[in-house]
């Protein structure tokens, strides 16, 4: 059970990493866009950099905010 | 899309990761013993090939738009964690990942370890060292040769820009038989950070039905855009007056191989 553990936690940490809000926001963002393309019918090749942008800017925001009081 | 801007962005990715795994093999090997330490290596890069032969061609049975949208969330994910880390240590908030004291650090935790012969090799704790280091290393390589030659139909420009890394770092470090200490890793990182994430942003978003205006063309605008964001980001984080502030608390994880 222990090995399961550790193989899990090692890939969690290899795609993840430090902030799981990034991969949330991430692939929030491709299931909007895969939204707005098929279903609305709308160009939306912009909401994913948006998304990466914010995730990037939210994640380091958190991991510094904390360190400034 | 030329085979030139892929060949260079697993070049540099895979030298970072290289420098890397150099610096745990050279450890293991000049404080302890080079056949156990070779012996780790050759057995680990036998795990690597075992790993790339059974998952690259399981990827490539994927239809284009799957693999595209599942590979692209995988690549930006990934590039944001290394864009992460390239700006907080760019910024003061992370220690910079410094491979004289990675390697100093190493060779301790090797001087005080027992020597123990185990499975047919004769000192364990070598072996085990440099298994572990080219392996973590060495995944990462294998991803992005993967996902990027997978993408671009192209796994044999991946392979030459990997091998070209490891090549270069392997006599670079025979040569001065120390870690590589003068590679501006954190810049290098920072580089492969807006790759990765513009390629997987690019990519993912191709996946999930859109299409780009300008087609590939819209990498040329994506890439730029994403390093000004980047840099935007060091800007204002330096602009909060943290360049100075202490590096890593404990909510960060700490320097690990592969990180």
């Amino acid at each position: 059970m222990n090995r399961i553990k550790s193989f899990g936690a090692f890939w969690y940490d290899f795609v993840i990493g430090d902030d799981w809000h990034v991969a949330v926001i991430v692939v929030a963002g491709l299931i909007v866009t895969a939204l707005l393309a098929h279903v609305a019918g709308i160009p939306a090749w912009w909401v994913l950099p948006l998304c990466v942008f914010g995730a990037l800017g939210w994640s380091l925001h958190r991991a510094t905010a904390s360190r400034r009081s | 899309m030329n085979a030139l801007p892929l060949i260079l962005t697993v070049f540099v990715a895979c030298v970072v990761e290289a420098v890397e795994a150099l610096t745990i093999v050279l450890a293991a090997g000049l404080t302890r013993e080079w056949k156990s330490t070779f012996q780790g290596m050759g057995a680990a890069i036998i795990v690597l090939a075992v790993v790339t032969a059974a998952i690259g061609p399981a990827i490539s049975f994927l239809p284009l738009t799957a693999l595209r949208l599942v590979i692209g969330a995988l690549l930006a994910i990934f590039g944001l964690q290394w864009l992460r880390k390239a700006v907080l240590r760019a910024t003061g908030y992370k220690a910079l990942h410094d491979e004289a004291s990675a390697y100093l650090r190493e060779v301790a935790a090797a001087e005080s370890a027992t020597k123990e012969s185990r499975r047919g090799v004769s000192d364990w704790y070598s072996f085990t060292l440099a298994f572990k280091g080219v392996l973590l290393e060495g995944l990462e390589v294998v991803f992005i040769v993967i996902t990027f030659g997978d993408n671009q139909h192209n796994i044999g420009a991946a392979v030459i820009g990997a091998a070209a890394a490891i090549v270069v770092v392997t006599i670079t470090g025979i040569a001065v038989k120390a870690p590589l200490t003068k590679v501006p890793e954190n810049w290098m990182k920072f580089a492969v950070g807006v790759m990765l994430t513009s390629f997987g942003t690019f990519w993912g978003a191709e996946g999930a039905g859109v299409a780009w205006p300008g087609n590939d063309a819209a990498l040329l605008v994506l890439i730029p855009l994403v390093a000004l964001v980047a840099a935007a980001y060091i800007f204002w984080l330096r602009g909060r007056g943290a360049d100075r502030a202490a590096p890593a608390s404990a909510s960060e994880s700490p320097e690990v191989v592969g990180s």
